[in-house]
């Protein structure tokens, strides 16, 4: 299982990479595992929205399951990935950190970050729940 | 085989059907409003009689094998249930002719609601409800409404097992109620102490299915049923399991405030491929007054020389109509003449008989498989698919395997609760041989799991088709057949 | 009984599962009311039950005793006997939900060819496997309608001309939910023509549904009406006999997002009011958002091409309390009834029927208007009902005719206070010139006592 250090992750399986203020955002490898093949991404906020913590951003769908994608931290959306993805919504099982990017937000509190797990506390959530 | 769709099977100029000519002076058509094209397929008669009999011979249904699907109560559809619903006097009917015209449907009808009323223990039946999930809806609107005629807006909780059916948090959501999950315990019950943490006041009720998605009845359900009532909240049951206590244990009596009956299931109705259903609705006295209206009930009183007048009438609180019409008169026709066959001890037969094939085939299975709940089982239990020593293996592979002996499988993957489940149901109908065949299968599929598990993950092999590309599916979304010859040339 | 067991089989039984007698195996129920006296009547044997249920059937007056030009949202169509045959196979009847496609091909290819051919008779892009009835069915788009716009567009208008029973449906479906119902009682608007509704349409809107035809019989263009709802971005749904659209053009070429209906006229019998069908269809981009299930094509690990049910992901059974619809169980076996009606009768039968009816019903408006007493209520185009206002109560008329085993039609003075004279009279190709010219007859002889 996939788990890049340097981002920030959240028990609903978001994650989150912050430059300068702008947090890219999207779903983990385990979460595409427990997917299995996605089918359909679909984001529902749109660009200028600004949605609070927790808030429902896009919802992904594979052939057994769907699940809501909600944001990690509060924030304007200043960017969604409506080319690539809706396309291949595949790219969630290939490259989840990567292509798979799901929408930019600029940060409404960037304290809200120190609320989320980093890659080990992630690591250990994800083995606590297998079991 | 695939068989070629009526759309590339048509043939420009074959006609099907012909209807008489017309006999009355035609009048001017509004050119405008008139379509130019009508993309119905051209076949004759035999063709279609052809294809959908040779489609027919591509399924399994309950007449062609066992069909333990837990839950959907596959028994016998006696087919003397056929012959009565399609009788001219029933099928001929409208539902709005004038009353004194139809007293012989108003009369079953209000027959099979009192009947229902007896079988559950209830004060008030609709048979409006076209569908089990119907009737979940009927009955959680029935709930709100009570509640909010007492005042109490703030009541808008519903709690429900985390082995509920699909069908309970999805109604729930849709009448606008918040769904709050509570756990069960290690026995299979409702776990007592996670649901007085949740009662308060702003409890509408609990949905219980008991005997639960399990197979159980749970051991508590009196308590449960006190403690929710005393919260000032309802209990609703989800009557899909009833078919292991017809005769046995009323839920009424044990304190349910409201009841769906799926007659699709308990009463013997068939399952049509997917429908129709009927899902009638029973309350308790101090909920007669919601039910959706319209109900039929005595208008006129009758005497020694005339029989009563039967109509229908609308209770004074009613929750308002929730369908067309009057509800699936086909269906309740077909489970009347059930019920009318069987009697009293004619149904307690059917629910020990339920209650003994599942104990029976649980009793055989047991070693085999691992079964998460070490109690005696109602009319289904559920087993986990899987060995721990062969993770390659899912209940999916067993399902799939057990196709290529002609049994169709048992649910899967429901109730969520217990990993790689089956859910078995037997029903009433099952000879003891069915039931020894079909306990030998699955101890061989466990064998082959052991000697040769790539048989199972391949499965099946003997039946018309193979498994299926379900992401392709989804993907492409192929939802309608198009009549262009070149799409389909070379298969 | 159905039951095959034997005392021995019981027995042998038993003595598997380790106990004395079926009774045990209750021992975890409460002891209180256990095992309790059903009061019902004691079973019958097939033959006497027959007997006994076909002296109830007998106490009803069918459309083979009596004249009948009653429709009102169920109508009187000849069933070709291929239907019901097919119908009566046990692969399908007794078969559940497609679950496991590779020993269900028969129901899923059957739902994939009935998803086709709505679609095409609608002029949509995509059918579900069925609704309920044409009530529930609207009352899921109204539902839909609400998620496309995710709650930012709350009202929904209804013409109050439509089916009486669809809006009654409608009202308690969204009873208590955020949902704001506009139009629908304004009932004093019924006679007009629906261009009335056009200055509601907003964008606060997020549906308008009208009837095609609607509860009167009228057969109304809404090419207008569907461009102004999407110049304010709302969506239209249109609810339709099916049957009219053998001749009509479909509402998927005048620009209706959603199309629901009944389809009880496509072979379908009238038995006393169901089971019968909900229709809906829409366009491809809202498929996500309807309810209700959908068969796919594609292929198997054999190569063959094959159908499952496909976007599972959106019900109930997946999504829980997530999922936008509780519908499991839908009409499975009546849409079957429908593709094979609409199969068999094929591009050129559902065309005669359709103008059998159109015909017939025009000239019964005409005949029947020509007497004194008798006048049409409504001049726009209609396709096989309409409404007649009479000299006398419409009570009053079908009680007369009534006694000459004719129903004369819905009295409309039991859903509107200002039709109390008004019959809604259907006329479909099962009545003959005979029949028609009887029924004028009857009506020009009904007296003012």
């Amino acid at each position: 299982m996939n788990i890049p250090t340097g981002l920030k992750y959240t028990e609903n399986d978001e994650w989150i990479q912050v430059e300068d203020n702008i947090g890219t955002v999207g779903i983990t490898d385990y979460a595409q595992e427990q997917l299995s093949d996605v089918v359909f991404v679909e984001i529902i906020a749109d660009e200028g929205d600004t949605l609070e913590k927790g808030g429902t951003c896009a919802t992904v769908e594979s052939v057994k399951a769907a699940a809501d994608v909600y944001m990690p931290v509060g924030g304007k959306i200043v960017s969604i990935n409506d080319v690539e993805l809706p396309d291949s919504p595949e790219l969630i099982n290939t490259d989840p950190y990567g292509a798979a990017w799901m929408l930019k937000i600029e940060l409404s509190d960037s304290s809200e970050l120190d609320e989320l797990l980093d890659a080990d506390a992630y690591k250990n959530f994800c083995e606590e729940r297998e079991q | 085989m695939t068989e070629k769709l009526m759309c590339e099977l048509s043939i420009p100029g074959r006609v099907g059907f012909r209807f008489p000519d017309i006999d009355v002076p035609p009048s001017p058509l509004p050119e405008r409003m008139i379509r130019d094209d009508l993309p119905l397929p051209e076949l004759s008669e035999i063709d279609i009689v052809r294809y959908f009999t040779r489609l027919s011979q591509l399924n399994h249904g309950v007449d062609t094998g066992f069909y333990p699907l837990g839950s959907c109560t596959m028994k016998y559809n006696p087919k003397v249930n056929e012959k009565a619903a399609r009788i001219p006097g029933f099928s001929k009917i409208h539902p709005l002719q004038p009353i004194e015209t139809v007293q012989g449907a108003l009369a079953l009808m209000y027959q099979l609601q009192e009947w229902l009323k007896e079988i559950g223990g209830f004060a008030g039946v609709s048979l409006q409800p076209a569908a089990g999930a119907h009737g979940e809806l009927t009955g959680v609107l029935i709930i709100r409404a009570f509640h909010r005629t007492q005042g109490d807006l703030s009541r808008t909780k519903i709690l429900i097992p985390d082995s509920a059916h699909g069908t309970n948090p999805a109604t729930s959501a849709m009448s606008g109620m918040q769904v709050v999950e509570i756990r069960s315990d290690k026995r299979g019950n409702v776990d007592i102490e996670a649901l007085k943490g949740e009662c308060d006041d702003t409890l509408a009720g609990l949905m219980l299915t008991n005997p639960n998605t399990l197979g159980l009845f749970d051991e508590n359900v009196e308590e449960v049923i006190q403690l929710v009532h005393e919260a000032g909240g309802l209990v609703y049951g989800d009557g899909a399991n009833m078919n292991a206590l017809l005769g046995i244990s009323r839920p009424g009596d044990l304190g349910f405030d409201v009841l769906h009956y799926n007659l699709h299931k308990t009463f013997s109705t068939p399952h049509g491929g997917g429908g129709p259903g009927s899902g009638p609705v029973g309350v308790a006295d101090h909920l007669v007054e919601f039910l959706p209206h319209p109900i039929v009930d005595v208008i006129e009183e009758g005497d020694e020389l005339i029989p009563p007048l039967f109509g229908f009438v609308t209770p004074m609180k009613s929750i308002g109509r929730v369908k067309s019409f009057h509800g699936h008169f086909g269906v309740i026709v077909r489970a009347y003449s059930y019920i009318r066959i069987h009697g009293a001890d004619g149904l307690r037969n059917v629910s020990e008989d339920a209650v003994l094939n599942a104990n029976y085939l649980l009793a055989l299975l047991r070693d085999t498989y691992h079964v998460p709940y070490d109690r005696d089982c109602m009319h289904e239990f559920v087993m986990e698919g899987r060995w721990p020593d062969i993770p390659e293996v899912h209940a999916l592979d067993i399902s799939k395997r057990l196709m290529d002996f002609g049994f169709h499988p048992p649910t899967n993957y429901f109730p969520l609760i217990v990993p790689e489940s089956l859910m078995i149901e037997p029903t009433e109908t099952e000879s003891k041989e069915t039931l020894d065949a079909f306990a030998d299968t699955l101890k061989r599929i466990a064998e082959e799991a052991n000697s040769d598990s790539t048989i199972l993950t391949t499965a099946p092999h003997k039946t018309p088709f193979g498994r299926m590309d379900e992401v392709k599916a989804a993907k492409e979304l192929v939802l309608c057949c198009v009549p262009d010859y070149a799409k389909h040339a070379g298969e | 009984m159905y039951s095959p067991h034997t005392d021995a089989d019981r027995q042998a039984m038993l003595k598997t599962i380790g106990v004395e007698s079926i009774e045990k195996l209750f021992e975890c129920l409460p002891k209180e009311n256990l095992f309790p006296d059903l009061d019902l009547p004691a079973g019958l044997t097939e033959l006497d039950m027959l007997t006994e249920l076909e002296g109830i059937a007998w106490a009803n007056d069918t459309t083979q005793e009596l004249l009948s030009f009653l429709g009102a949202g169920a109508y009187n169509h000849y069933i070709p006997a291929v239907v019901d045959a097919i119908l009566q196979r046990g692969e399908f009847y007794t078969a559940y939900t497609p679950y496991q496609p590779e020993i269900s091909q028969g129901t899923l290819q059957a739902i994939f060819e009935y998803q086709s051919m709505v679609a095409g008779l609608t002029g949509m892009e995509v059918s579900n496997a069925s609704h309920y009835d044409g009530a529930t069915a609207v009352a899921e788009a109204v539902n839909m309608a609400y998620h496309v716009f995710r709650g930012k567009r709350p009202k929904v208008i209804l013409s109050p001309s439509l089916h009486p029973h669809y809006l009654q449906t409608i009202q308690t479906y969204t009873d208590g939910s955020d949902i704001q119902l506009v139009a629908h009682d304004q009932t004093n608007e019924i006679s007009s023509d629906p261009d009335w509704l056009l200055p509601l349409i907003d964008d606060s809107i997020s549906l308008i549904v009208v009837g095609y035809p609607d509860f009167f019989g009228r057969v109304y263009d809404y090419t207008e009406m569907a461009r102004v709802a999407h110049d304010s971005g709302a969506l239209i749904a249109v609810t339709v006999n099916p049957l009219s659209l053998g001749l009509l053009k479909p509402p998927g070429e005048f620009g209706a997002d959603i199309v629901t209906g009944e389809g009880q006229p496509l072979g379908i019998p009238l038995s006393f009011g169901g089971p019968y069908l909900g229709l809906f269809a829409t366009r491809q981009e809202y498929v996500r958002k309807m309810a209700g299930r959908l068969a796919g094509e594609t292929v198997d690990n054999r190569g063959q091409r094959a159908y499952v049910l496909t976007l599972t992901a959106r019900e109930q059974h997946i999504r829980r309390d997530r999922a936008t619809s509780n519908i499991c169980t839908n009409q499975g076996l009546m849409a079957l009834a429908a593709t094979v009606y609409m199969s068999l009768l094929g591009k050129h039968g559902l065309r005669q029927v359709a103008e059998l009816c159109y015909h017939k019903a025009h000239y019964a408006a005409r005949i029947i208007t020509s007497i004194p007493g008798y006048q049409l209520w409504s001049t726009a185009p209609f396709f096989n009902e309409f409404v007649v206002e009479c000299f006398l109560p419409a009570e009053e008329v079908n009680r007369q005719l009534l006694e000459r085993n004719i129903i004369a039609g819905y009295d409309l003075g039991q859903n509107y206070p200002d039709l109390k004279n008004h019959l809604l009279v259907a006329v479909t190709e099962m009545n003959t010139k005979e029949d028609i010219d009887t029924f004028m007859e009857a009506l020009s002889e009904v007296e003012d006592d």
